[in-house]
This record gives C-alpha cells, structure tokens and sequence, in this order.
C-alpha cells in the first residue's frame, strides 16, 4: 500500500479553513466524510451544506445550485473516493460550464472515513487530468501551502468551472460534526440564500 | 409523442429552470422542446443519479428543476433518492416506461416491472398515465405535488403511448 499520501505537507483542516475564509459570501457544498467535518469544523454556519451520504452527489448539488445562482459562488469541496463515485458528473459541468462553480478534491489518496483503504488514485489515478480529460479546462494539482496560496483567487474568483485536486495528508481527526437533520440543513441554507420567506 | 408537449406546457406554466435528462426515445420531442428555450438550462446527465443531486441543488438555490428518464434509469436513483427523502427536498420527474407493452427487448424487463415498487419503495409518490389525453393534467398534477405539495413526485409514461419499437425486425 502506498504510504505517500501520510507525508503530505498540507492539512485538510486548514485547506478548508482558507477556502472557507478567502470570501464571506462563498456557498459550500461538501461530500460526505472527512470534507463535512473539514468544513464544520471551518466554520460551520448556514452558507455550507454538508451531506452526510449520497456518496457521488456533492458536484451535482454544486452544480444544480451553480446553475440556479449564477451571480453566487459555489465551491464543491469533497474527497477523492467520493468523486470516483460520481466521477462522469465532471463531464457534466463541462458541457454547462458555469463560471461561478469550482470544484475542489480534498485527496488524502484513501476512503478516510471507513478506514483508510486506498482509493484509485494512491496509485494509478489522476483526478486533475481526468477532469481536464472530461472537458474542464481551468484543473491543476496543488501539494503545498505555495500553491494553495498561489492557487487561492484561481479556486475563489477565476471564471469557472475551476478544478483542483489538492493532496492532503492521511491523517487522523478528531469529528467534528454538524447537524445530521437534513430538513435543517436544507432550510438554514435557503433562508440564509434567499431570505426566511423561502421557507 | 404530441404528449411531450403538453409536459413541455406545464414545465412552462410551472416557471421551471432547469430540466435534466438522460435521453430516451419517448422522451425527444420534449427534450429537444427544452433544449430549443433559452429559459430553461436543459442539463444532458452521465447518469440518472446526478439528476437527482442536481435537483437537490437547484432547490437550494431556489430553482425547480424536472427531471426525464426511461424506467431503466430509476435503477440508477435508489441510493440518490436518500438525498430527497433525508432532506425533504421537493423532486419531480416524468419517466417514460419500458418493459411493459409489446417490448422486444428482455432487457428492459427487469426495472420496467419494477420501476412502480422501487420509487415508491425509496420514497417517491407516483403516478402512472396511459392515455395520451390525460397527459396534460397529470403532468401539471405531478409538478404541483413536487413543488407546492414538497413531495418527491413522479409520473410514469405509459409504454402505450410510444411507437413500438422492433429493432427493424
Ligand atoms: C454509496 C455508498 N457507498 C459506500 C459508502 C461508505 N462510505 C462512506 S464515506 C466513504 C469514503 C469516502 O472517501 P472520500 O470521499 O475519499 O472521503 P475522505 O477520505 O475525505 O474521508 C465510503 C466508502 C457510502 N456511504 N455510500
Ligand atoms: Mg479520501
């Protein structure tokens, strides 16, 4: 099994704190597992919708919500098993090619959450080049805290869609979760968008 | 398929924005109504599954979105529709049935006769249609239960009412 990924510079927990902070009005969505906690743990507040499960989900959810609000950014931040399972969905939003969606996987190379068991790309598989493969042209890779910064105003402001595989270190964490009522996370959500009329 | 227009009516009238689909014979005349209107993002899906999330999204972001399959595609919802139900996210789509009325090809055959039980068994009230005349009202019925009712709403396209499809046999 490769053990590289346990070595990489970058920690998940302060990736998704700086995306979270670099723009006040930025819509989150995440994948289930490690990027929930990640972003709850950022700052967990209505403008993020974690899901807990519809494991392959979370770029559509970006992307019906990109599409439906195209003077908002939207940030799809999930894990790397959890795109696998949806990869084609990249294909997707290349044929609609939102400028206001950017979609970035938080790839610790293992399936975190049951275990640690790596995922395709602790070998073989390149999410980036996959991604530009599908038809997104804005992707790129980013190992370290250089780049992350260097990358930062691409993920946040750049006409999208914008892809980004970022490697984050295998690592153990501690949970931190947010409510799991989906009812509540769907609602605090549209209120905080579109007013408590929405509701 | 003159039918589709009268979906293609009620999408209309519903103000809906965003229709996603995986093509299905039965389905063109309305797909290609919807990708023709500059108003609606007509969204082509790699898979079903993903119109499922979309619609979730659209949601969140204040957008009713419809969706159009064949009954093979209902297989490749189920764990999808968790997202639906866990949420309470309103969901509509107009599957067109396969398996059912002169089918010549045993492959649509196991999800066209269970296509009924799997949705609802997943959370998804539904409702059949067969007679073309009818189609109209039950499209706006399934549009106004998905989205002013907050129901995960589908409707079933009779098999009858396409061509029968014979391979050139
Ligand atoms: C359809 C489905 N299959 C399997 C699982 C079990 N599961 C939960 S989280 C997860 C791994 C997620 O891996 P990744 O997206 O890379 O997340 P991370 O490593 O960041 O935790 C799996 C396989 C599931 N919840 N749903
Ligand atoms: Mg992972």
């Amino acid at each position: 099994m490769s053990k590289r990924a346990e070595s990489f510079p970058l920690h998940r927990r302060e990736v998704a704190k700086t995306l979270l902070g670099a723009r006040e009005d930025l819509l989150v969505v995440t994948g289930l597992g490690s990027t929930n906690w990640d972003f709850t743990a950022a700052g967990d507040c209505a403008r993020i919708f974690p899901l807990w499960g519809a494991m392959g989900g979370a770029v559509p959810t970006g992307l019906g919500l990109a599409l439906a609000q195209p003077s908002k950014r939207v940030l799809v931040a999930t894990g790397d098993g959890e795109m696998l399972m949806g990869i084609g969905a990249l294909a997707t939003v290349a044929v609609q090619a939102p400028k206001n969606l950017a979609i970035c996987v938080f790839d610790n190379e293992r399936y975190g959450e049951t275990g640690m068991q790596t995922t395709h790309t602790a070998s073989v598989a390149d999410l980036a080049l996959t991604a530009q493969g599908l038809g997104i042209r804005n992707t790129g890779t980013i190992t370290d805290e250089n780049e992350l910064k260097a990358e930062l105003d691409a993920i946040i402001n750049a006409d999208g869609p914008v892809f980004r595989t970022i490697k984050v270190r295998a690592e153990p964490l501690e949970f931190v979760l947010p409510s799991k009522d989906g009812v509540h996370l769907k609602n605090r959500f549209r209120a905080e968008l579109l007013g408590p009329e929405a509701l | 398929m003159e039918w589709g227009d009268d979906i293609y009516k009620a999408i209309k009238e519903a103000g809906v924005g965003q229709v996603a689909y995986v093509p299905d014979a039965g389905h063109k005349r309305l797909i290609n109504a919807c990708i023709d209107d500059n108003d609606i993002k007509a969204v082509s899906l790699t898979t079903e599954e993903e119109g499922i999330a979309l619609s979730a999204g659209a949601w969140l972001g204040g957008e009713k979105c419809v969706m159009l399959m064949q009954s093979s595609g209902v297989g490749n919802c189920i764990n999808m529709l968790s997202l639906i139900e866990t949420c309470r996210f309103p969901f509509c789509a107009f599957v067109t049935m396969r398996g059912q009325w002169h089918e010549f090809n045993p492959w649509q055959m196991p999800m066209g006769t269970t296509t009924k039980q799997a949705l609802q068994t997943a959370g998804c009230l539904v409702d059949e249609v067969e007679d073309p005349s009818d189609v109209g009202a039950k499209a706006a019925a399934t549009i106004h239960k998905a989205f002013v009712g907050q129901q995960s709403s589908v409707l079933l396209l009779s098999q009858r009412m396409v061509p029968i499809k014979t391979f050139g046999k």
